[in-house]
């Protein structure tokens, strides 16, 4: 019996990335920037906005992360990570310099192919905004490739903003049709960051063209439902729905199965979803 | 294909020809049951008439229940390059070879498992055809009768043995034991074939009909009974430890005292267990045991038929002889039909 063997000998063992940058984006949420250690340079290791890697830390083990930045901009691969547990906690000791395992990318990511020339709603929620930051980064820098960009963001407090500045900032152009909302408490913020949940902002989103728009969403797994169902209203088919799901996963490449829900395996067949597949497939969400 | 017989008063010098090609496997009484242990002495190699249900399925040598991956320093990770023995399993029943095709079906695709792969090639297979007992029922799951994904297969008609040669390594080992492997056939071969076939058909006690279960997973998903399966399970997850088809595994990181080098462990998990789809910050996706039954027996009776065309239960019949509260594919399939 022959077998032909992975040739990416890397499927299981992390590449060296070495931490160039970080800074704090909530009290819980930490930005980092890695680039690979010289002697992978060579490797490729392009991405799709979506996808998510298995970091890994000397000692301590290993979780998935999305990726937080743009294919579109190469060399650097940052990522928000919340400080949730033993290996996060690690993480968060880490210091500028400093060595972490990355491998992958895995997961099927957003099909960009299918988005081009299409109106893009983007909704975010908590940690969401993560993931669809590289959606978000892919899209202002080819944004010619796409149509209208409408993006609501829904978090818990304005401490609990990510990327916060960067959003405010972003109001006044005229690139992106941006609503920032926070549950509770928009203090010093009033004129920009609205009070009540995500749900709440689709009041501001008129004049949807159902056959030409996608609508992406990630966040909590309690949102979706409430997203979903607001997105519903404007027409769109169940297919032109994107929910980006999270799921426990050991390995990111189909085999560990602790990631699966019916016959699909999150990290390949996901973790972008459709609405369709949710309404097929119990647990989902 | 090539086809032989050995005569029965040759059995005995079957391990001087198998341990030419690897450590010489096969199962061993332990307890009331029987394990895969390495054969020391020659005349421990015994081919029972009966099918041998062995504790843990051939999935032991292929994905092993704790293994090493990679081992690490602060610097770098290692990939391992341990050396996999060759290793000659006798006496697998057709079940487990199906098993093993199922394996490798789902090791290679999508992406190639090497560990997987690696164990997979220094494994020889010598199938055996057995008499089944009251719990095989791999006749419903259409796996009673195998094709491919062996070396050499044996069928017991009466004072020898016919083999068939199903790889190169089978030729290999047939011409290597050219003193035993007699290519004459005897002239009543096929009749003593068909009757041997009777004999194993008519054998089978347990009559569980995995007709239409797939249709009846999706009918039945919300019924009752999975919650009282659910309060009686115990999740100690053994079912899905002795399956042949149970591929979950979980990793972590030990690291050695000095704190120089560490090890990435691959272990066998279970979709039983209560952490098994906990994620990050404590939100558990299949938080009732219930859930995790329906998980087990949607992925074994009907997800797998919907990836690979197939089901994954082959009928073996380990979680019969093993679940301690009777939750098994039998009475599964039962409360599916109402």
């Amino acid at each position: 019996m022959k077998y032909e063997y992975n040739k990416k000998p890397e499927l299981y063992t992390p590449i060296m990335m070495r931490i160039i940058s970080k800074r704090d984006l909530t009290p819980d949420v930490r930005f980092f920037q890695l680039v690979p250690k010289e002697e992978y340079k060579h490797l490729d290791m392009d991405y799709k906005p979506g996808q998510f890697m298995m970091l890994s830390l000397f000692g301590t083990g290993e979780a998935p992360f999305s990726i937080s930045s743009s294919p579109t901009r190469k060399g650097i691969f940052e990522f928000a990570i919340r400080k949730t547990g033993k290996l996060t906690d690690k993480i968060f000791e880490l210091k500028d310099g400093d060595m972490l395992g990355l491998r992958g990318p895995f997961g099927n990511g957003f099909p960009i192919e299918k988005m081009l020339g299409k109106d893009i709603i983007i909704v975010a929620g908590g940690l969401g905004a993560a993931p669809l930051r590289s959606l978000l980064l892919y899209i202002l820098d080819n944004r010619e490739l796409f149509g209208r960009l409408i993006y609501l963001y829904g978090a818990k407090n304005v401490d609990d903003m990510l990327y916060k500045p960067d959003f405010v900032e972003m109001l006044d152009s005229d690139q992106i049709e941006l609503f920032l909302t926070v549950d509770k408490g928009n203090e010093g913020y009033e004129d920009s960051i609205e009070e009540g949940k995500v749900t709440h902002l689709f009041k501001y989103i008129t004049d949807i063209d159902p056959a030409n728009t996608i609508a992406c969403v990630c966040g909590p797994p309690i949102m979706y439902k409430f997203v979903v169902k607001e997105i519903l209203k404007y027409n769109l088919e169940k297919d032109k729905i994107l929910l980006n799901l999270e799921r426990r996963m050991k390995c990111g490449c189909g085999k560990c199965g602790h990631c699966i829900i019916d016959y699909r395996y999150t990290c390949i067949d996901g973790p972008v979803f459709t609405y369709w597949d949710v309404i097929h497939m119990r647990e989902l969400i | 294909m090539r086809v032989l017989k050995l005569a029965k008063k040759d059995e005995k010098k079957l391990y001087s020809v198998l341990v030419n090609f690897g450590e010489v496997w096969s199962p061993l009484p332990k307890g009331k049951r029987f394990s895969y242990e390495k054969i020391e002495d020659p005349k421990d190699l015994v081919l029972h008439e009966e099918c041998i249900r062995t504790i843990l399925p051939v999935k032991k040598f292929l994905m092993p229940s704790d293994f090493n991956i990679l081992s690490f320093t602060p610097q770098q990770f290692l990939t391992s390059n341990e050396e996999i023995p060759f290793k000659v399993i006798v006496s697998v029943p057709p079940c487990e070879i199906h098993a093993v095709n199922i394996l490798t079906k789902f090791y290679t695709t999508d992406y190639v498992d090497n560990y997987y792969m690696k164990r997979r090639e220094k494994l020889i297979i010598i199938g055996k055809s057995g008499i089944p007992d009251e719990y095989c029922f791999c006749h419903k799951t259409n796996t009673s009768i195998v094709e491919e994904g062996y070396d050499l297969f044996f069928f017991d008609l009466g004072n020898y043995y016919l083999v068939w040669v199903g790889s190169e390594i089978g030729d290999d080992i047939v011409r290597k034991g050219s003193n035993i492997f007699d290519e004459n056939l005897p002239k009543d071969v096929s009749q003593k074939y068909v009757e041997f076939r009777k004999q194993k058909n008519n054998s089978f006690i347990n009559d569980v009909e995995l007709e239409g279960v797939t249709d009846l997973m999706e009918l039945m998903y919300d019924a009752d009974f999975w919650d009282e399966f659910g309060d009686k399970c115990l999740s100690c997850g053994q079912c899905t430890m002795v399956c042949p088809t149970c591929t979950c595994f979980n990793i972590i990181d030990d690291l050695e005292l000095n704190k120089e080098l560490g090890h990435r462990r691959r272990y066998w998990d279970s979709c039983q267990f209560k952490d098994y789809s906990i994620v990050a910050g404590g939100h558990n996706f299949r938080e009732s045991q219930a859930g995790r039954l329906k998980l087990w027996y949607t992925h074994k009776l009907k997800a797998f038929i919907g990836h690979f065309g197939s089901p994954s239960c082959v009928g073996c019949g380990r979680c019969i002889v093993t679940c301690p509260v009777d939750i098994n594919v039998p009475t599964v399939v039962k409360k599916l039909k109402g």
